[in-house]
């Protein structure tokens, strides 16, 4: 799937993807030359059809995790699947970010842990803290997981 | 007048295609496998035909030996593996290595889905639409080509992957695995068996996959005292099947209540290590799937 700027004959980048929680998505492209947005927009069946696929509509912005699909995909996976990893990497998790990564369930925790490692690491972050969660959050499209 | 719009193939300044998001992800299994020297599955057409307790026990008999071996369960929906090899969560994960595999007392490396789900539970599938009917087929898919690609399975000699029943099963693990070394088919003699196993072969040889050969289960059940066989069917359905489509009939393996019990209670290595005439068959099978052995 593309989209063309037929007024500049360009093709139209992608700007930032949305998943509001409803299993719908909202995917933003911007044309380079004159700057207009169109929005994609998809119902659940087809965000479903997609995501089962592991791939994200626009490229993706980090590595995909461990068994992301699986644990983003299985309603029925063990908390007591996996052994809380010890911290790694140059990215330090503050008091507070690591308080509330241990909301997270811990099916998906390290799949989680690693999106938001690899956000902060991408932008040169060296400490993880609930404001750059909240931000990943917004800017990977993450509300919906 | 309006301009002609370029059409999809004429348009590509930008790539982040999703099928070239699924080829890089299918190009991580390769990667991963490159250190595994040899790929072989088990399968058959036919459930209930001890196709998992086969897989389970060649690996056991492989890792006893000293092979380095690891187990793909890709029965997702009836994972067994984990319980016949005593292995339990939870699993250990590196961010940047993958997940590490569960390691039975042999040292056998297992991923089952076992691993991931709560006891008990059937495997369910997030469904915002109830139409999963849809894209089920490749959240399966998706999760075994994960097994392969997010494990780190270290070097191996060889990995065994268990396939679920189906005919077509082995094709979709060739095509998730262009690099397959081949398969060991698992029937029992009766023709319901046969049957679903000769649909299976019969897909396997129209689309060149490689047969190490075929495994006849519950020839006969053995007495506990003598050894007799005393025959469970009347058909000699592995005989036939061999014959029929010119693969090898490695070996007839009777029912064994000691096996089926050390199954039950995850102690086939202790099994096998009481040795014995079918533990010997089960390595003389390990034998023809570990590097060295024969393939067609």
């Amino acid at each position: 799937m593309k989209f063309l700027c037929v007024d500049c004959d360009r093709q139209m980048a992608f700007e930032e993807r949305e998943l509001p929680g409803d299993g719908t998505l909202a995917a933003v492209f911007r044309c380079p030359d004159c700057d207009r947005m169109t929005a994609m927009l998809t119902n659940p069946m087809e965000t479903q059809l997609v995501s089962s696929l592991g791939v994200q509509v626009g490229g993706r912005t980090v590595p995909a995790a461990n068994f992301e699909g699986i644990r983003s995909e299985v309603a029925t996976g063990s908390e007591e699947a996996f052994v809380e990893s010890p911290p790694s990497g140059p990215v330090r998790w503050n008091t507070d970010a690591v308080e509330r990564l241990s909301h997270v369930p811990s099916f998906v925790r390290g799949m989680v842990k690693k999106i938001y490692n690899e956000y902060a690491k991408e932008r040169g972050i060296e400490e993880m803290t609930p404001d750059i969660m909240d931000r990943a959050r917004s800017d990977l499209g993450l509300e919906g997981m | 007048m309006t301009p002609k719009i370029r059409t999809y193939h004429e348009v590509d300044e930008i790539e982040s295609s999703l099928p070239g998001q699924v080829a890089e992800a299918e190009g991580r299994v390769g990667a991963r496998l490159a250190s595994v020297e040899r790929i072989v599955g088990v399968m058959s057409g036919k459930g209930g035909v001890g196709k998992s307790l086969m897989s389970a026990a060649i690996a056991a008999s492989l890792a006893r030996a000293g092979r380095r071996v690891g187990l793909l369960d890709a029965d997702l929906n009836g994972p067994s593996a984990a319980r016949m090899l005593g292995i339990s969560a939870p699993l250990r994960e590196d961010e940047a290595c993958g997940v590490e595999p569960a390691r039975s007392a042999s040292g056998v490396r297992l991923m089952s889905m076992a691993l991931l789900l709560d006891h008990d539970a059937a495997l369910r599938w997030k469904d915002p639409v109830d139409a999963g009917f849809v894209w089920r087929g490749v959240q399966e898919r998706e999760a075994v080509r994960q097994f392969f690609a997010d494990v780190d399975w270290g070097a191996l000699d060889v990995l065994i992957v268990d396939l679920p029943p189906g005919t077509q099963r082995l094709a979709e693990l060739h095509g998730l695995v262009p690099d397959l070394d081949g398969a060991v088919a698992v029937t029992i003699p009766g023709r319901a068996s046969v049957d679903a196993v000769a649909r299976s072969l019969d897909l396997a040889r129209s689309r060149g996959l490689p047969l190490l050969g075929l495994v006849e289960n519950m020839s006969g059940l053995a007495c506990d005292e003598c050894g007799a066989l005393t025959p469970l069917y009347e058909a000699e359905g592995g005989v036939d099947l061999a014959a029929r489509f010119d693969v090898e009939l490695i070996a007839r393996l009777p029912f064994d209540r000691r096996l089926a019990a050390a199954a039950d209670k995850g102690a086939i290595d202790e099994w096998l290590e009481g040795g014995g005439r079918l533990a010997e068959e089960i390595a003389r099978i390990a034998s023809r799937v570990a590097p060295g052995g024969e393939r067609p």
